[in-house]
């Protein structure tokens, strides 16, 4: 017959050969689910017994506890405020506002420190490792004549030198000239179609890692913001609000891609002062950030 | 032994009341204890991880157990994962267990806060825990947050780029703050080591500190109780500390323990070597947080298009779903025991419970929040429901922005009906019944004397 002292007695019993068992296998080398397992039943042995003590073996009665009131009888909220205030505490609020006075600037002194924390931002959101007459290169670090690159076909490109900066990352497809529509300066960025995007969304700053061939779309697989190759990567879906920055391009003596200056624009996700107050992308000091033309 | 201590601390007064405390029994009140449990789960593991994880970005040539990486440059950081999980022993349980329990944790606040919530259990006098919950709620998700970047793998270096992408778009403040947390501009190498530090130092500090203020508040204010046939406002009803609550506990524990074992052992979780080495210019797709990020990514996700100057100051488009609205949130989920009492002037001490239908406008708001809290947190896996269900993404995610601003609603009113629907049947069934035993609520009036009020 089970009775509840039989189960406790079998639950603690369990308990222990598991844990026997668990010993043997840590000593063998160990095995993840066999550990898991007789974890388990280790440690549930243990917990069943307990709870099936609780419940059927203590019989302890219901009991009923009075709940006194939280507040305190009025006098004696009285006396103790009276007892806080303090007659030299009280009477002396110039030295109060002193005090307090004093240790806010030591506050303040004691905060400066934090800064040790990082660099401060300075322009460094405004600029790449791009900048004219740059080579653009593959991971490989070999630079690219855009008949290297096959119609339809997307692969990240940084800046000879610069290989695997992550805000230089440039994704470099090649695009029939008379499908992209361009402006003028824009369209002359892409010599013989071979046209490069920042690889860093605008919208939370992952790698724009997916590319649909069928509607030249590039996609973000962080947030599915979706950006069309043709219309300078303009944002067609999802939560980006604006374009990925185009590469400025050209081609050098030998016909490798080269860079005319770094994006036009800081690439990855806004912030309070990337445009200007005119509503021009550029640094606040009216600074460009560096297009070469 | 007892008498050693008491000679020197005077304890036996304050023991003996301790021991015969009264814990009503209901299950809905184990909640918080499995959140409690899990954190001990949590420190026991954690400082196992600890002996083994080295914080540091610095590139290595990986030469470990595990064939695949073999030969490749990942960083220190990284490599000790795999070394703990592949070469010391119960080292990828340990971590598989801390993982689940970090889940299973903030998952146990979450229930257990809408316990609280649905019950009107945050009234006077416990807006104090309720603060210091939602406090607690807070720390844990950074905690979580934390630990969850620590690997230094493909899918949490892309968490920690939106969590920088976040943090850059705060008008004004935002590029200094996020300069300051990262070392500079993202990916930096100090980040590794600075999460670290807030990992197994800061935020367990606090977390802890507050777990002690939480449970001695609840220890002075004792605990709340559902009404029943004994229960009243002015006694609680149940078993003593000792020897039942304190069985009962130990044993939630160790069961808690048990199933976080078994979970460790056997469900795999963060497989940071299939993940591959963090590297900022890669992403892996899908990727999806951990569950209770999803929400804010979900929130990312749905929002549309907007970023606009304001007053010559640029707003970023993450920062509205992002920043903003999570923020409005978490205020008024703070301040709701004193919207409550400032709304509907009850401003009585309680300690008997109410059941969900007994405050119809607060179950139904709670639902609708809690309903917004879903569709987000489905949301952060529109890109995965899209290729199960083989629609566009686009489907999905319009679908979803649709459902957010609908459901709240309809889940509301809804809820508020059924609520009225029940009072209402509860109302005709006592009339049926004739002059049933009466139920009465005595409330104690400012003054001292007693006034009748209905269940």
């Amino acid at each position: 017959m089970i009775t509840p002292t039989r189960g406790v007695t079998a639950a603690f019993a369990v308990s222990a050969l598991a844990s026997l068992a668990l010993l043997i296998v840590f000593v063998l080398g160990g095995q993840p689910q066999v550990e898991g397992v007789l974890l388990a039943f280790a440690l549930g042995g243990l917990g069943t017994g307990i709870v099936v003590w609780a419940v059927w073996l203590l019989n302890a009665p219901i009991e009923i506890e009075e709940r006194h009131p939280l507040a305190s009888p009025e006098p004696e909220v009285d006396a103790t405020e009276n007892a806080a205030d303090a007659e030299g505490v009280t009477r002396r609020g110039f030295l109060v506002k002193m005090l307090l006075g004093a240790g806010a600037t030591l506050a303040a002194a004691l905060a400066i420190p934090v800064l040790s924390l990082g660099p401060g931002p300075g322009r460094d959101l405004f600029r790449t490792a791009w900048s004219a007459g740059k080579r653009v290169v593959g991971e490989d670090g070999m630079p690219i004549r855009p008949a290297d690159l096959t119609f339809g076909s997307v692969r990240t490109v940084f800046p000879d030198g610069a290989v695997g900066t992550p805000d230089a990352a440039t994704l470099l497809l090649r695009i029939r000239p008379s499908d992209l529509q361009l402006d003028g300066t824009h369209a002359s960025w892409a010599p013989d179609g071979a046209i490069g995007y920042s690889k860093i969304c605008t919208h939370a700053g992952c790698p724009v890692g997916l590319y649909r061939a069928e509607d030249h779309a590039l996609l973000c697989p962080c947030h599915q913001s979706t950006f069309d190759v043709l219309r300078g990567a303009v944002p067609i879906f999802g939560p980006a609000a604006r374009p990925l920055p185009q590469l400025p391009m050209g081609l050098d003596g030998e016909g490798y891609l080269v860079a005319l200056g770094d994006f036009p624009e800081p690439v990855g996700p806004a912030f309070w002062n990337l445009t200007h107050h005119d509503g021009t992308p550029g640094p606040p000091d009216g600074d460009a950030a560096g297009t070469a033309s | 032994m007892f008498r050693w201590f008491d000679e020197r601390l005077g304890l036996a007064g304050f023991a003996r009341n301790s021991l015969r405390k009264v814990f009503p029994d209901h299950p809905a009140f184990l909640l918080g204890e499995v959140a409690l449990f899990c954190l001990v789960v949590l420190v026991a593991t954690g400082v196992y991880l600890t002996l083994f994880y080295v914080p540091d970005a610095t590139p290595v040539t990986y030469q470990g157990s595990y064939v695949p990486l073999q030969g490749q440059t990942v960083s220190r950081a990284y490599a000790s994962t795999l070394e703990l999980s592949f070469d010391v022993v119960a080292g990828l349980v340990m971590r598989q267990v801390h993982h689940w329990a970090a889940l299973v944790f903030v998952a146990a606040i979450v229930v257990h806060q809408l316990r609280v919530f649905f019950t009107g259990a945050y009234r006077k006098p416990r807006e104090i825990n309720w603060l210091i919950g939602i406090g607690l709620l807070v720390f844990a998700l950074a905690m979580g947050i934390t630990g969850y970047s620590l690997p230094d793998d493909l899918l949490s270096g892309t968490g920690l780029r939106i969590i920088y992408s976040a943090v850059i778009s705060i008008p004004f403040i935002g590029p200094w703050a996020a300069f300051l947390l990262f070392g500079g501009e993202f990916p930096t190498e100090t980040i590794i080591s600075r999460l670290f530090v807030f990992h197994i130092m800061l935020l367990p500090a606090l977390l802890l500190g507050m777990v002690a203020v939480h449970l001695g508040v609840l220890w002075r204010q004792k605990h709340t109780q559902f009404p029943g046939p004994l229960a009243t406002e002015h006694n609680v009803v149940g078993k003593s500390f000792w020897p039942t609550q304190v069985f009962k506990s130990s044993g939630l524990l160790l069961l808690t323990a048990a199933v976080l074992g078994l979970m460790g052992g056997l469900i795999q979780i963060n497989p940071v070597w299939s993940y591959g080495p963090f590297d900022a210019t890669r992403v892996s797709a899908p990727s999806q947080p951990d569950w209770y990020v999803g929400w804010l990514d979900g929130s990312l996700r749905l929002f549309p298009p907007i970023e606009f100057t304001l007053l010559g100051v640029t707003i970023p488009s993450p920062f509205i779903p992002g920043i903003l609205l999570p923020g409005i949130a978490f205020g008024i989920m703070t301040l709701w025991p004193f919207i409550e009492s400032w709304v509907t002037g009850d401003h009585r001490e309680h300690h008997l419970l109410d059941r969900p239908r007994d405050a119809p406008l607060r179950t139904a708001i709670g639902a609708a929040a809690l309903t917004v809290f879903i569709v987000l947190t489905l949301s952060a896996g529109n890109d995965v429901a899209a290729i199960i269900l083989h629609v566009p993404v686009e489907a999905t995610t319009n679908l979803l922005r649709i459902g957010v601003l609908v459901l709240p609603i309809v889940v509301g009113f809804v809820t508020f009906r059924i609520c009225r629907e029940l009072q209402r049947r509860e109302r005709r069934d006592r009339a049926g019944a004739g002059p049933a035993p009466r139920a009465v609520r005595l409330v104690r009036t400012e003054d001292g004397g007693f006034e009748e009020s209905e269940v």
